[in-house]
């Protein structure tokens, strides 16, 4: 039972930053950046005794509102299953954060601290999984609302997720094969080094030539080594998300609001805040996949820890490099989070025949041509060092 | 193994054979087509018992392949209903009893 | 009881329940989907606890995650509400249910004590992806290419099949 504890403090932690902290002020950033891109002030009049911080207290009005607001089940509806379909959509969305690592491993003396409440040998897998599970959320409740806009809702949500998921599956599968693991922490570790931009032309005989070229290094991070997978990674998790340009399960001007237009209140909520909470869950996933996770780059940990040991001892550079990785993850988190909702507010919503067209016919063979390219170059590498 | 192998089997058997019940008497075509994905459930259950008894992955190549199966015979199967309720209106096989029409 | 015997036990009761609701209780197409998909998550949790963790992942994904998705989707697309039981129901309900406890019940007493291996150690890796994987890409190409063929055939079909119209 002692082995619970730090599995405890590690899941309060992640569910504190990321469901708590973050997904509320990014229903502030959402309105605010929206406002910036019409030209608006936003959201700026919720207020305490005058005092109204930018507009941030615009989160707790919308929880005060949802709370108190009537929670109405649609005569003909099946009760139970549409009071169940908000929580299939918000649960498996929470637990996908238990396999992201938020920061490395570290040795204190003998106590080894690892920064991932369940650190996986198939951790991409397991959020595969968790992701497909979601799909039933949406699909259930727009069933259940018996409501003919709703079912278009989930018609549409379950063909796009079921599509989007084969190829969001097949995308990263080159960067599998570069860092030859499914493990997400092994993934980070793989991330913090560098190589020489230019390394693999000595294989080829090339050495003299390149002068001060040779010394050039990038950190091998997964967007640098497979930049294609990160863009389609990408595209795939926000088609996945149902975020605008993939809202068409809401298409708010088509069918009013899609799987979710008969729930009010909490159960609204429900939704509303998954869909935050997701956009945290691709950002964390995104930075763990292809940022480096909780690296610095061309500053590895050996790195750190040698060069503040001689100052401080061991203890104090372990501890301050934990602290600059978490802080280091949660500021490329919140760079993707800003990505996310750059693209959401700059791109219209495409017809549904489009979505599927981009899935079918555009990502699904460059997903499989970079997985032929990535497997060419490996075996080609391998070639000339052998 | 602490989970007794007799235990696994028995767990599979139980859905093999409730898998069987749902495919004999229910009438909609898609329950019995979900029956019959009960049924390899179960199979793949005991494939997994066994593998880990003998100590080879072997019965989880088993297992994948059964996946593939069920993959495709899901589509099919599903294409058969689409096409039916085209001409029928119906998903009752007692209303699809007929040789030809 | 040890965690992971706890976890067996309680999920397997989970899938049996869920699955005699599916085929004995709801009339309902869309509750009977969900059913079974309470089913698959209970055999995949089964499934971790059997150091099957690759195999486990794929029943999510595949069982959970998309047959059964593809299920409801024809559910919805036909806009089936309510089903009706046979008539002859109840008396198919009785012989199957004999018939098969007669079956399960010489099974378990006659031939599953005498017949079942004893149980070996297994290496920490067992059912690990890069276990499967090396059996599957070493082992079983053949079957594995030739699984590959089975499900282009199966894409073409349904398509001829779900498109197809009359004119």
């Amino acid at each position: 039972m002692e082995a619970l504890v730090p599995v405890l403090i590690k899941t309060l932690f992640i569910i504190l930053v990321a469901v708590a902290a973050f997904a509320p002020v990014i229903t502030w950033v959402e309105r605010k950046q929206s406002a910036v891109m019409q030209d608006r002030i936003g959201a700026n009049r919720a207020d305490i005794a005058g005092i109204t911080v930018l507009g941030l207290l615009h989160p707790v009005a919308d929880v005060i509102k949802l709370l108190t607001k009537e929670d109405v089940v649609p005569t003909g509806a099946n009760r139970a299953l549409h009071l169940m379909a908000p929580l299939i959509a918000s649960i498996p969305v929470i637990a996908s954060f238990g396999v992201i690592p938020y920061g490395g491993t570290y040795h204190f003396g003998d106590t080894t601290v690892n920064l991932v409440v369940a650190d996986l040998d198939w951790g991409v897998l397991y959020i595969f999984a968790i992701a497909s599970i979601a799909t039933y959320g949406t699909v259930i409740a727009g069933w259940a609302s018996n409501n003919n806009w709703s079912l278009l809702g989930s018609l549409r949500a379950s063909a796009q997720m079921i599509s989007y998921e084969v190829t969001m599956g097949l995308s990263i599968v080159g960067l599998f094969m570069c860092f030859q693991t499914l493990r997400l922490t092994e993934m980070g570790v793989a991330q913090d080094s560098t190589f020489r931009i230019l390394g693999f032309l000595e294989h080829f005989g090339f050495v003299e030539s390149l002068g001060w070229l040779s010394h050039l290094t990038l950190p091998t991070w997964g967007i640098l080594l497979q930049p294609l997978a990160f863009v389609l990674f990408l595209t795939c998790v926000m088609a996945e998300n149902k975020r605008p340009p993939f809202d068409l399960p809401e298409g708010e001007s088509e069918i009013i609001a899609g799987y979710f237009l008969e729930y009010s209140g909490m159960r609204f909520g429900l939704f509303y805040m998954s869909e935050f909470i997701e956009v945290v869950v691709i950002a964390a996933l995104m930075t763990a996949l292809f940022l480096g996770g909780w690296t610095i780059p061309w500053l590895s940990q050996a790195d750190i820890i040698g060069g503040v040991t001689p100052i401080f001892g061991v203890g104090v550079a372990t501890g301050l490099c934990m602290l600059l990785h978490v802080v280091a993850f949660f500021a490329k988190v919140i760079l993707m989070i800003w990505l996310q909702m750059q693209i959401r507010w700059t791109l219209p919503r495409p017809r549904y025949d489009q979505v599927m067209d981009l899935c079918w016919k555009v990502m699904l063979p460059l997903s499989l041509a970079n997985i032929l390219v990535t497997g060419l170059v490996i075996l080609v590498l391998q070639g000339a060092r052998a | 193994m602490e989970i007794p192998l007799e235990h696994v089997i028995g767990l599979s058997a139980l859905l093999f054979a409730i898998g069987t019940v749902g495919a004999l008497t229910r009438r909609n075509l898609i329950v019995i087509l979900m029956s019959i994905e009960l049924m390899l459930n179960a199979a793949n259950l005991a494939f997994v018992g066994f593998a880990r008894a003998w100590n080879s992955v072997d019965g989880h190549i088993f297992v994948l392949m059964v996946i593939v199966v069920a993959a495709a015979e899901v589509a099919v199967g599903l294409g058969i209903v689409i096409a039916l309720f085209r001409n029928r209106e119906s998903v009752n096989v007692e209303d699809v009893s007929l040789l030809r029409w | 009881m040890s965690a992971p015997a706890v976890f067996f036990y309680a999920f397997g009761a989970a899938a049996v329940l869920s699955a005699l609701s599916m085929v004995l209780h709801l009339r309902n197409t869309v509750a009977a989907a969900m059913s079974l998909v309470v089913t698959m998550i209970s055999l995949a949790v089964v499934y971790v606890v059997l150091d099957a963790h690759l195999v486990a992942a794929l029943q999510i994904m595949v069982y959970a995650g998309a047959i059964v998705v593809v299920f409801l989707f024809v559910v919805m697309l036909l806009n089936l509400r309510h089903d009706v039981f046979a008539q002859r129901r109840e008396r198919l309900v009785k012989l199957a249910g004999v018939v098969l406890a007669l079956g399960a019940a010489f099974a378990f007493l006659q031939l599953v004590p005498n017949s079942l291996p004893t149980v070996q150690e297994i290496p920490a890796d067992f059912g690990s992806y890069a276990a499967v994987g090396r059996a599957l890409y070493r082992d079983f190409v053949l079957p594995f290419e030739i699984s590959s063929l089975l499900l282009l055939a199966a894409i073409v079909g349904a398509v001829v099949l779900a498109k197809r119209r009359l004119s």
